[in-house]
């Protein structure tokens, strides 16, 4: 794993992302779940559903959201947060494609209380 | 760039309903202006009876208040009727002169009263009973008068008399017809309302015309006058004879109206496309309905359309009907009265104050009139609009749901009104009674869906879903929208399941993408609902063809083992017909142990669950049993489950016939299918039944002279018991009758539908035509059944323990 400078970490590409799917990044403070969208956007959230900690990963992708695999909440992948009516949010963590290269930082956005 | 102009003429229920349907789909397409008669901002008209009858308050029934039309940036007029539409400059004007240009106008006017042309009619102290101003003049009327006559037995009438009762007038009804509320009742059902309301001090006349209304001296009407010469005094009159569309405004604009603003399916008026009109002004197919759930209904589509979607039609709906008088229960749906053709099924109890009757045509039901208990209104209600075949259960129709093996939660229902606030309503989410009312009301929930969503309730198994229908019909009014005429798939499309299947067949659409676009989704790559399913209706229309779409699969399909609540997965290999061998057995403990599997598990299934494997190392642990021998059990899909057994005759004392041996038969043949949900079989050796083949999907149970083939049982979240299908002579037939039965559901039933609510929906008798009636049918079917299983039955485990679809096990990037 190449550490480049500002903590952008090379981490895979974005073809090794499924399309409407997700991969898991095994790191220090938990996993992260890094989503490829249709259009071939990526987000990158904590895999820990604000819910009950379901694996976001796991989810249906769809749109900029994904359904939680265990009771199907819908969190945006944008916002991290669950759409309403349920509320909370999950973690997102700065995540950019350079040259076909997925690069994530490890420190998460302010603004959603990590739990 | 300026946006469009959307100008809606009518600020009631089913105006502001399309608005905020539109609002939904295209929240910035259009600057909407909103003109309203009323000084009011947009509340329930239905509930005015309970306000009137002091059961509500005004407060209490605002639907959309002042900040919501603010927040959304809708320019709001009230008590602002608008007068004159000019159609070549696109502007509508106001009382006081003032205009507003549209490029889209929206008509929603609702209807007035029907005043009678007598004498007299005029007279202060004569009202109808339409809007705020009528139940306040009402209210006023009763704190200072004592004789109220209403004219009008109708729904409205008795709701408006009852009210007047119950503020402490003298109370009579004048009606003309021979009974009351005639165009929803018989006469038995109309006696019984009578007899109750007549209990409650209200008096009534009959086959009466009213003459005219005589005026007082001080100008206030004090009597009511009949065409037989008799008078009765009177010094509030409400006449509840009829509603009549508001069409003024339109004919005054050229616009072609016949009893109604005569409209397309698109809500469209036929005469100007950029003029829409929705709710009891409008007339569609000839029919301008007078009740909300309709109304909703045309509100959904005309936004739809205004939102440049263009999918939804309108076609028309069945409506139903409540009366909203506390302590009286009365429903009525559809041709109640029969005729022609038509079987009436009556049950009457005088004592308990019970009626009801179901009138039949051709094996569905097409009418009903319930009093009393109406607890199944729903139910029957469902069935008609579904046009459901009800032979094969008609002996048990009348005493409803439960009776139909319904177990789940048939007591509850008859007690939910009385529950209380307390008691648990959805056991999955652990909701409420108290929290499902608190919501309907402070968020005004009119649908099953927005309760779903506000406080998931009847979101997860669904069993409470009558629960919720009851407490959602008694909080929010009497009629909210319960029954769409057609459910499309999904927020994503208009079509229904239906649709979808038959438009991907005939149409040779043989991708998702590829089916989307063809059907016009509205969004870009669809939802968790519609994915998995059209990838199911895909794959079933085109089997080796259809390239199966992983990321449309729910995560237990796409990682074939069950998702557990700390994210790992359960393994439960096949053991065909629930026989194993040692060898077999030390091969899944030999696994069980390498992998430090934490619990094992005999399931219900007569297999072995290992549970708690961590999900990279399925491959691995896929390998094993593969090596072994073992396939997929499939316990994770919409697919073949098992197929349970019992000894049968190689060991029981009682066994007729070798039921192991066949149950390891059909559970070879049809493993690895993909279907609408799970199905589940069993064969029990003689009818004492102990693989409880009743309950399966598809059951066999073996007698002396063959085997008895049972379909469309479920023992799980409801209770059902399986229908006969029929008997047949030898394995071979069992074979290709469970083949073929097996096909029809897969390319007859939707998504996510078990085989017992599709047998219900379909009927027996269309299940026993194709499968047991016509030979030709059934063979083709079990040879479409066995083509796709050749592409079918090939194990997801063995292919991914020899390394297909890697990524899906393993970390993108390990950074500890
Ligand atoms: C393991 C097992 C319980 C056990 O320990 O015995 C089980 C476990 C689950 N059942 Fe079941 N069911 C099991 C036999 C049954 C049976 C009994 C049977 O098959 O004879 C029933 C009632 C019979 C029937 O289906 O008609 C049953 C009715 C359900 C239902 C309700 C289905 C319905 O149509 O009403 C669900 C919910 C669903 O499918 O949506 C369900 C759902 C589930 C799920 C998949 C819940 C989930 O989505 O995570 C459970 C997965 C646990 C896991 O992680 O592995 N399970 N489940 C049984 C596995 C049998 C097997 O070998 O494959
Ligand atoms: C007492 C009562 C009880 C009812 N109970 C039930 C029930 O239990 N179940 C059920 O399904 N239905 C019931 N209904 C019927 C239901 O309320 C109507 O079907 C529904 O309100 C019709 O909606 P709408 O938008 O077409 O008309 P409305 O809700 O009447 O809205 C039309 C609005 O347009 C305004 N308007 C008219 N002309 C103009 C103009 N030129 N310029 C500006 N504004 C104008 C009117 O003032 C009115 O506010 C009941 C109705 C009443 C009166
Ligand atoms: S195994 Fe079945 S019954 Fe048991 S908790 Fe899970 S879904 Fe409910
Ligand atoms: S844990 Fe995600 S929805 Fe419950």
């Amino acid at each position: 794993m190449n550490a480049l400078h500002d903590g952008w970490l090379d981490i895979g590409r974005i073809t090794d992302i499924p399309r409407q799917g997700a991969r898991v990044i095994a790191a220090p403070g938990g996993n992260i779940a890094v989503f490829r969208t249709v259009d071939d956007e990526v987000f990158a959230l904590a895999d820990r559903c604000p819910h009950r900690g379901g694996p976001l990963s796991q989810g249906i992708v769809h749109g900029r959201r994904v359904a939680c695999p265990l009771h199907d909440w819908k969190i945006g992948l944008d916002t991290g947060h669950a759409v309403a009516p349920d509320e909370g949010c999950a973690a997102r963590y700065p995540v950019r494609v350079d040259n076909g290269l997925v690069r994530l930082r490890l420190t998460p956005d302010e603004g959603c209380p990590s739990t | 760039m300026s946006k469009p102009k959307l100008v809606v003429v009518g600020n009631g229920m089913a105006g502001m309903r399309t608005v905020e349907e539109l609002l939904k789909l295209a929240p910035d397409l259009y600057d909407i202006t909103v003109f309203g008669e009323e000084p009011h901002p947009n509340y329930n008209r239905i509930l005015l009876s309970p306000v009137l009858a002091g059961e509500q308050t005004l407060e209490g029934i605002v639907l959309n208040p002042r900040d919501w039309y603010a927040g959304h940036g809708i320019d709001l007029h009230t008590g602002s009727p608008v007068v004159k539409i000019d159609r070549r400059q696109r502007q509508v004007e106001t009382t006081d002169g003032a205009r507003s240009g549209y490029d889209r106008l929206l008509l929603a006017t609702g209807s007035r009263p029907f005043i009678l042309p007598i004498p007299g009619a005029d007279l202060e102290g004569v009202l109808g009973f339409r809007d705020i101003a009528d139940v306040e003049a009402m209210i006023a009327a009763a704190a200072r008068h004592r004789q109220a006559v209403v004219i009008g037995g109708g729904l409205l009438g008795l709701e408006a008399a009852n009210g007047l009762k119950l503020r402490g007038m003298e109370v009579s009804v004048v009606h003309i017809g021979p009974w009351l509320m005639e165009r929803q009742l018989d006469e038995p059902a109309a006696r019984l309302l009578q007899q109750s309301l007549e209990a409650r001090g209200l008096k009534f006349l009959l086959q009466r015309q009213t003459e005219a209304l005589v005026g007082g001296e001080s100008g206030r009407v004090c009597a009511v006058r009949f065409r037989d010469g008799g008078e009765i005094p009177a010094d509030l009159v409400v006449m509840a004879v009829g509603i009549r569309p508001n069409t003024a405004l339109a004919e005054s604009a050229g616009l072609h109206c016949n009893r109604g603003i005569v409209v397309n399916d698109t809500l469209q008026t036929v005469t100007d496309p950029r003029i829409y009109a929705v709710g009891e002004c409008a007339s569609h197919r000839g029919v301008a309905y007078g009740l909300v759930a309709p109304l909703f209904e045309q509100a959904r589509v005309a936004a739809n359309h205004l939102a440049e979607f263009g999918i939804g039609r309108y076609t028309g709906s069945m409506t139903s009907t409540k009366l909203k008088v506390t302590g009286i229960d009365l429903f009525s749906a559809g041709n109640f009265m029969g005729g022609e053709g038509c079987e009436e099924i009556v049950f009457q109890d005088a004592g308990l104050g019970s009626y009801k009757k179901l009138v039949l045509k051709d094996n569905r039901l097409v009418g009903s009139v319930l009093y009393g208990d109406t607890l199944d209104g729903a139910w029957y209600f469902e069935l008609m609009r579904d046009g459901t075949d009800v032979s094969a259960y008609r002996d048990r129709l009348m005493f409803g749901r439960q009776h139909l093996g319904d177990s789940g939660h048939g007591d509850e229902k008859s007690r939910v009104m009385s529950l209380p606030d307390s008691a648990e309503i959805c056991g999955c989410n652990g909701v409420c009674k108290g929290a499902i009312v608190a919501a309907i009301r402070a968020k005004k929930l009119f649908t099953l869906d927005e309760v779903r969503a506000h406080t998931k309730a009847s979101s997860s198994c669904g069993s409470c879903t009558g629960l919720v229908e009851t407490l959602l019909a008694a909080t929010a009014g009497g009629d909210y929208s319960t029954a769409p005429s057609r459910k499309p798939m999904c927020g994503c499309t208009g079509h229904t399941h239906d649709e979808v299947r038959a438009a991907i067949v005939a149409n040779g659409l043989k991708s998702m993408p590829e089916a989307m676009r063809f059907l016009d989704w509205k969004t870009p790559d669809g939802c968790p609902k519609c994915r998995p399913a059209l990838n199911y209706y895909l794959l079933c229309a085109w089997p080796g063809e259809y390239q199966d779409d992983a990321q449309s699969r729910f995560i237990n399909e796409r990682a074939h083992g069950n998702i557990q609540k700390d994210g790992s997965f359960s393994v439960v290999p096949r053991i065909w017909g629930g026989v194993v061998t040692p060898r077999e057995l030390h091969a899944i403990a030999n696994v069980a142990e390498k992998f430090g599997v934490p619990e094992m598990k005999i399931t219900g299934g007569q297999r072995i669950d290992l549970f708690g494997v961590k999900k990279a190392d399925l491959p691995a642990v896929w390998h094993d049993l593969s090596a072994a021998g073992f396939v997929s059990g499939h316990a994770y899909g919409k697919a073949l489950r098992t197929v349970k057994t019992c000894v049968g005759s190689q060991w029981c004392r009682f066994g007729t016939q070798d039921s192991t041996g066949l149950g390891v038969k059909l559970e070879q043949a049809t493993w690895g299918s993909w279907m609408p949900h799970k199905f589940k079989m069993a064969v029990s050796g003689c009818p004492r039944n102990c693989a409880e083949a009743t309950i399966k999907d598809l059951g066999v149970v073996c007698v002396e002279s063959g085997y008895e083939l049972h379909v469309g049982g479920n023992g799980g979240i409801k209770v059902r018991v399986t229908d006969l299908l029929c008997h047949v002579k030898t394995e071979a037939e069992v074979i290709e009758y469970a083949n073929a039965f097996i096909q029809l559901y897969r390319e007859e039933a939707h998504y996510l539908e078990r085989t017992a609510p599709w047998v219900e929906r379909v009927g027996l008798a269309h299940i026993k035509a194709r499968v047991v009636e016509d030979a030709d049918n059934r063979r083709a079917l079990a040879e479409r059944f066995r083509r796709s299983q050749e592409s079918a039955q090939i194990d997801p485990w063995k292919a991914r323990a020899d390394g297909a679809e890697q990524h899906e096990f393993i970390p993108l990037a390990e950074l500890v």
